[in-house]
């Protein structure tokens, strides 16, 4: 309370950072009140941490194990050796190399060519004045509450009858539009200072130019939540390359694994759970180095509305 | 044609003539009508402009006289009118390819869905038959209808309430000054971004009756393992946990953000009048959240109601169909049985729940808005 006491007499000038000069302190004796509570706190933190985190170490635990090691009661919680037969057995029961191969492709070009789309389609309906753009507004918004689920059985038949089944463009072109990533980027670019982008304009520059060398280099934040979501998203996908490949050499990582668990089934688990680590550990890599701009991106839905 | 005159008749003269003129009519007027005319529907166009030359002030001389300024309209109307035609071909060129996309992979199936939805046809058959609503009538009298739509409101209220309530309460444990609380977030957070179909898989072997780790911790406490795989409920049980594990993450985080925003002093306060934290939660945290809720409340139950990978890795609807969800089922109507007509009336009742749940969620954040 005594410390209360100067900034209240001193309040003129410093008022903007009395609130920014109390915060810190607040918490802190609050926080030594509730030090009696931390046992329980600490408690609970740690299990909810080995609760949450036991199934993916259990998983990368059981495809390091032999036969014999996996089918034992009670349990053997590490394997003897680290040996990667797993490994080499679901590398010959499917082609995981060229799996791999395909869903870094099929992420890469997917999630690129849905940065620029929307990134391109934003700065028109932001930046550029054009009839009916209300109604092209709405057009992409109102997509955010179709589900893609109803477009399935439709667009089966197109990519069917375009002979698109069993190729990379039939996975990629239908799910390429974009509209969250047109509203993130939209959202963004209305708080850009238009006086930047009017000297840009004098100064004679295009709106290709603008876009390049203005526009993207203020919305790097936005660029990178919103080509992280495309990562996970088109990395992930399961629903729509299942359905539109069928041959082992198309498809994406999350399909082979279909594949394995129908041929090997649950008869060896080592095998499945290798394959499993295969698709599960880049985004997970992913996700523990861009973690920040990852779940800013995921989670940008609640800012927004 | 007729947009030629509209500038002219005296009840539009007021209005913004952006909507109503394209840029080749404005041309048009250019030519032959009085320039008074023309200047009107000029002037909003160039408004911008003029007023950042005013601002600069630098470049050239500024108009003087009535009748300069006359011809400086005139030039930049048809500046305007060729730089508004340079606008609509760069938004062509910038938002075409997008809308066009948005246009054939989302709107065109959704409409051909509706229209399939009133055939009975067979996927990849040349004949179809109009049956009008007949598939909607066979969905709502089919005998397996009633179990689906238990089985997907069952698997909806476990699934969101019980992502709620964990979520909220790891986030109430997250908000608290621990050391070691970042190593835990990102442990929650990290099965969110995982490919569903491998995190069933994952699981299925958690739960594998004989060797699994799931048995093996009931073990400790002296429990029997359930055949989480075949015994009914438990493949439901088994998938409502995956599940939750999933997306507690997603949810704790937002809760999280959510609870960082309670204003300190408020807390400090109740906690000045002797509330305990109990008290303090119920009657400050949770009412200031209700926004926050809401939007999870809504969030979950959308993707809840259209959850599938987890499904088809861990019991691909069985057994007996008992963890077959509507979403499960338009996939199995369709590309198991074949039948897309009516798996497509059933994608409609789909896609009418979650518009919905979408309409309530607009209706309400339209009245709350003021209030978050």
């Amino acid at each position: 309370m005594s410390a209360v006491a100067p900034t209240t007499t001193r309040r003129p000038e410093t008022a903007p950072s009395t609130p920014a000069a109390l915060a810190p302190r607040a918490p802190r004796t609050a926080d030594a009140r509730r030090r009696g509570l931390q046992p329980g706190g600490y408690l609970a933190l740690v299990l909810a941490t080995v609760v949450l985190g036991a199934p993916l170490v259990w998983m990368v635990l059981a495809s390091l194990k032999t036969p014999a090691e996996l089918y034992t009661v009670p349990l053997q919680w590490l394997p003897g050796t680290v040996n990667l037969d797993n490994y080499a057995q679901a590398a010959d029961s499917i082609p995981l190399g060229r799996l791999l191969l395909n869903s870094v492709g099929i992420t890469v070009v997917g999630a690129g060519l849905k940065v620029a789309l929307g990134l391109t389609c934003a700065y028109a309906l932001v930046f550029l004045d054009f009839p009916f753009k209300k109604v092209v507004f709405g057009l992409v918004i109102a997509t955010l509450m179709i589900p893609p689920q109803i477009t399935i059985i439709p667009n089966y038949t197109l990519v069917a009858s375009l002979g698109w089944l069993n190729t990379y463009q039939g996975i990629l072109v239908p799910g390429l539009a974009s509209a969250f990533g047109t509203f993130l980027f939209r959202q963004h670019f209305l708080t850009l200072p238009r006086s930047i982008l009017e000297a840009a304009e004098l100064d004679g520059a295009g709106h290709w130019r603008k876009l390049w060398r203005f526009v993207v280099p203020m919305s790097t934040p936005t660029l990178a939540a919103v080509a992280l979501v495309s990562v996970v998203t088109e990395w992930n996908d399961y629903l729509w390359p299942f359905l539109v490949v069928d041959r082992p050499d198309k498809m994406t990582l999350p399909v082979g694994l279909t594949l394995l668990q129908n041929t090997d089934g649950m008869t060896n688990w080592g095998v499945l759970l290798a394959a499993t680590v295969v698709v599960t550990l880049p985004i997970l890599v992913v996700f523990l180095v861009l973690q920040r701009r990852l779940v800013a991106g995921l989670t940008a839905g609640a800012v927004t509305g | 044609m007729t947009t030629v005159f509209t500038p002219g008749s005296p009840g539009s003269s007021g209005a913004p003539p952006r909507a109503s003129s394209s840029p080749a009519a404005a041309d048009d007027t250019s030519a032959g009508s009085p320039a008074a005319d023309h200047s009107a529907t000029v002037t909003s166009a160039a408004e911008p402009a003029a007023r950042q030359a005013g601002a600069d002030a630098t470049t050239g001389g500024p108009p003087s006289g009535p009748a300069d300024r006359e011809v400086q309209a005139l030039r930049r109307s048809r500046l305007g009118a060729r730089r508004r035609r340079r606008n609509l071909l760069w938004a062509l060129l910038l938002a075409g390819p997008n809308v066009l996309l948005l246009l054939v992979f989302v709107y065109r199936p959704l409409l051909q869905s509706f229209y399939l939805s009133t055939l009975q046809w067979n996927l990849g058959s040349p004949v179809a038959r109009p049956v009008g609503l007949g598939n909607y009538v066979e969905w709502f009298t089919a005998p397996t209808t009633g179990r689906i739509v238990t089985t997907t409101l069952v698997f909806t209220l476990a699934t969101v309430g019980g992502a709620m309530v964990l979520g909220l309460g790891l986030a109430l444990l997250l908000n608290r000054r621990l050391r070691g609380r970042g190593v835990a977030r990102t442990v929650a957070f990290a099965p969110y971004v995982l490919s569903g179909f491998a995190v069933g898989i994952l699981w299925l072997f958690m739960f594998d009756p004989r060797y699994g780790l799931v048995q093996e911790l009931l073990g400790w406490i002296g429990v029997a393992s359930p055949q989480w795989y075949t015994q009914r409920p438990w493949p439901l049980v088994m998938i409502v946990v995956v599940y939750l594990w999933k997306n507690l993450g997603y949810v704790a985080l937002i809760y999280l953000a959510g609870l960082q925003s309670v204003p300190q002093d408020l807390k400090d306060a109740a906690a000045l009048d002797g509330a305990s934290s109990a008290r303090t939660l119920r009657s400050i945290v949770l009412p200031l959240l209700t926004p926050t809720t809401f939007f999870l409340l809504v969030t979950m139950l959308l993707a809840s109601l259209q959850s599938f990978d987890i499904i088809k890795a861990m019991t691909q609807g069985g057994p007996l169909g008992s963890t077959t969800t509507l979403m499960y089922s338009i996939y199995e109507e369709s590309f198991v049985n074949g039948r897309a007509g009516y798996a497509s009336a059933v994608a409609t009742v789909l896609f009418l729940v979650l518009l919905a749940v979408t309409g309530v969620q607009m209706r309400f954040v339209q009245r709350k808005v003021h209030y978050a």
